[in-house]
């Protein structure tokens, strides 16, 4: 059957119709969809887990167990999954185990732009690229035969354009295989010393009769044009700009296997042509692999470069001269940043924080938009859990002077992802800093996931959840309370006792998302325009609903929920 | 046949992705090959979103590139004029004369250009702008704009109507099914 499917829902079709048993992930644009699209599937066990370290131990367990397995994550998350990854590659697999990384190139929703290609080299784990969702469904399923017939956990490599565009799959059936029988082997599943020397070896074995497979396999496909000016080696998205920019203008190699890479192919494909260009997005490691094996009619960065997308229109500029006419309005179109939306419960939180001017230790998620204008209250964003345990250095660093002035912030899901650890360290190390867990009952950024504090699932049912309270009081925190961010005052007040106060401690801001469906919302607030005086007070929360115009303030009755902290803000009383 | 760009842009929550599921649903229908390329995450926390459906015999690129769209949906008027440059020449564009205030508007940083009909005309669009919010809570909720002006573009593609109507029920929930055939009739018709 023929259906328009998302990336992401090809992927998870393809975990279906291969018989995969458990899934366990951690959300992050753009890889999410799949993990919540698999677990529509009654036949799939399917679960989010803390984070993306949590998630492939999981996957590897039901592997080694001897069912076909997978976990999926953001190209950031693979960094936290290393450690498993880089064994896992050494022990190898019992039921097929596939990964999924998304790289995110032009960063539409991450922090960075690394290039998910280097983590698959440098721990020997086969990477399968796919270019549309037909592939995603095709590759998914190869990608587990090839698990177990090479023993070795394969990773396809998704990116935001593959993810998440749809396309049309064909779907057939599931085959559901027999869990494999699972039996006691140390030499291959216990990796001290003495049998990971053993376990190298194979690996390295395995890389060659991989390097061998990839010669013939056909997820490397090459397309030969006879009007041919020159050939490109391409992968994974940009195969469709080059098809399209390009069309049978030159003959192209495209590679679907992305590590290892073939030899005699590429050779074989150069040397038909006194010109090769290497299409890749991000880093040039199809190019690098070109010249180490003794390819040299190639280039490709010194066209295209290191950073952001690539596209139809840049590679016919680049390679054939080409530029598209456009009109546009004669004047400056202000940007459209992203912004908290109205009612989000953050925004108490940080327009307090702006207002005693302290030092904000940021973190991953919705929150990380505290940084924009006009709150601009965060001064740093790293990595996800980065808030806490930076906070700890930086008054590790600056003393008493800074301790009474800086704070951390962290999400529920990012605290439970990768806070716990920094706030440990704060307690056993001794720092008197000051955290802020904003709860607000959900993973809000990636596009609401239950975590492990929200009471719920995956698949929405009852399931234990954390109490921050009691977790943080277990960690030896003695100072932990919980605010209301809609109360302004209460919540200032909180900010600034706890900075004064000579112990480390927990502020837990609780309030629910505005976006969230059992989040009732009040009637929306009205400027009364004889009252307002235009002072523009309101307008400091950044609240997208709230408007000047002719100088008054107005309301914008379709976004505003009625959360009341323009109402605190407005000393006239003007708003009703 | 050669392959059609329609670029679909608003602001984020406007519901861009129903719309162009709903397109993308007809397309399909029509036995085309389909792409559709959509924004989730950060953008989606009232930033610009940008949904990019292309369709013909054989589709290769997901994204549209200036010049390349055969017509720009637009659910708000400066994302109208953000995006002209990515209309070919001779393209249509729709566009709902709803205004929504960036934050360097909201913040004073930035001016919300004025005349923006005029000057979407003066540019040579080849423009139909339609008062979708009014449309949209006149057939119950503000929230159907989206809809609103799917019937619009709807009315400028030789596609039998039955299509569109099908591909509301497929990707419409029920309870809200009424309303948003209301929203698509009053854009149709519009």
């Amino acid at each position: 059957m023929k259906k328009l499917m998302l990336g992401n829902a090809a992927f998870a079709r393809g975990l279906y119709e291969a018989g995969c048993k458990i899934v366990s992930s951690y959300p992050g644009t753009p890889s999410t969809e799949i993990t919540e699209e698999a677990a529509k599937f009654e036949e799939i066990y399917a679960e989010w887990a803390p984070n993306e370290k949590v998630a492939m131990e999981t996957a590897l367990g039901a592997s080694i167990a001897g069912a076909r397995s997978f976990c999926g994550m953001k190209h950031v998350g693979l960094n936290v999954a290393a450690d498993p990854l880089y064994t896992a590659s050494y022990t190898g697999v019992n039921g097929g185990m596939v990964i999924a990384v998304a790289d995110d190139q032009g960063m539409h929703s991450s922090q960075n732009e690394q290039d998910s290609r280097h983590h698959a080299i440098a721990s020997k784990v086969p990477m399968i690229e796919p270019s549309d969702s037909g592939e995603c469904k095709e590759f998914v399923k190869l990608a587990f035969e090839l698990s177990e017939e090479f023993d070795a956990p394969v990773i396809v490599r998704m990116s935001t354009r593959v993810a998440h565009s749809q396309s049309i799959v064909d779907t057939t059936e599931r085959q559901e295989p027999e869990l494999k029988e699972y039996t006691k082997n140390p030499q291959k599943y216990v990796m001290m010393p003495a049998f990971a020397k053993t376990r190298h070896v194979f690996v390295e074995e395995r890389t060659q009769k991989l390097i061998a497979y990839a010669e013939t396999s056909p997820l490397n496909r090459v397309e030969i044009s006879e009007n041919a000016e020159f050939g490109v080696i391409t992968n994974g998205a940009a195969y469709q700009y080059v098809k399209e920019a390009l069309g049978d203008k030159v003959s192209v190699l495209k590679l679907g296997m992305v590590n290892p890479m073939p030899v005699q192919l590429i050779k074989d494909f150069a040397a038909k042509y006194s010109r090769i260009v290497v299409v890749e997005e991000l880093d040039g490691i199809i190019e690098e692999h070109c010249r180490n094996i003794g390819v040299s009619n190639v280039e490709g960065k010194n066209i295209f470069g290191y950073i952001g997308e690539i596209n139809q229109a840049v590679i016919a500029e680049k390679l054939l001269g080409e530029k598209k006419e456009f009109t546009a309005i004669g004047e400056d179109v202000p940007g459209r940043p992203p912004v908290m939306c109205a009612g989000c419960p953050h925004r108490g939180l940080f327009y307090c924080l702006k207002k005693l001017g302290v030092t904000v230790s940021g973190d991953i998620g919705c929150y990380t938009l505290g940084a924009a204008q006009p709150l601009a209250a965060v001064d740093t964003t790293i990595c996800m859990g980065a808030s806490i345990s930076a906070l700890h250095g930086f008054n590790k660093a600056r003393g008493a002077e800074s301790e009474h002035r800086t704070v951390a912030v962290i999400g529920d899901s990012t605290f439970m992802h990768s806070g716990m650890t920094g706030l440990v360290n704060i307690a056993y190390n001794n720092s008197n800093s000051t955290v802020i867990i904003l709860d607000n009952s959900i993973t809000g950024m990636t596009g609401h996931q239950q975590n492990p504090t929200t009471g719920k699932n995956l698949k929405g049912d009852p399931a234990a959840a954390v109490d921050l309270e009691k977790l943080c009081r277990a960690i030896g925190i003695n100072r932990v309370r919980v605010v209301d961010p809609y109360h302004l005052a209460e919540t200032e007040a909180a900010i600034r006792e706890e900075l004064a106060a000579d112990e480390a401690s927990v502020i837990i801001s609780r309030r629910p998302c505005a976006l969230l469906k059992y989040v009732k919302h009040n009637a929306p607030f009205k400027v009364n325009a004889e009252k307002c005086v235009g002072c523009k007070m309101c307008m400091k929360l950044g609240c997208p609903a709230i408007s000047i115009r002719e100088g008054k303030a107005v309301i914008d009755h379709t976004q505003c929920v009625g959360c009341g902290i323009c109402k605190e803000m407005c000393k006239i009383g003007a708003i009703e | 046949m050669e392959t059609k760009s329609i670029m679909i842009v608003g602001v984020g929550g406007q519901g861009s992705l129903l719309a162009s599921r709903l397109l993308g649903n007809v397309l399909l229908a029509q036995g085309f090959d389909v792409k559709v390329s959509e924004v989730h995450g950060m953008s989606q926390r009232g930033g610009s979103v940008v949904t990019y459906v292309k369709y013909g015999d054989k589709v290769y690129s997901p994204v549209i590139e200036k010049g390349e769209a055969d017509a720009v949906i637009s659910f708000e008027i400066l994302e109208a004029a953000r995006c002209l440059p990515y209309l070919k020449k001779g393209g249509k564009l729709i566009t709902s004369t709803q205004q929504i205030d960036p934050m360097p508007v909201i913040t004073g940083a930035a001016q919300y250009p004025e005349n923006l009909v005029e000057k979407l005309k003066n540019a040579g669009a080849d423009l139909i702008a339609v008062e979708a919010l009014s449309l949209a809570e006149q057939a119950g909720t503000a929230k159907a704009s989206n809809v609103v002006l799917m019937g619009v573009l709807s009315a400028q593609m030789d596609f039998p109507e039955e299509l569109w109507q099908n591909a509301l029920e497929q990707c419409v929930p029920a309870k809200f099914l009424e309303l948003n055939k209301k929203a698509f009739e009053l854009g149709r018709n519009a």
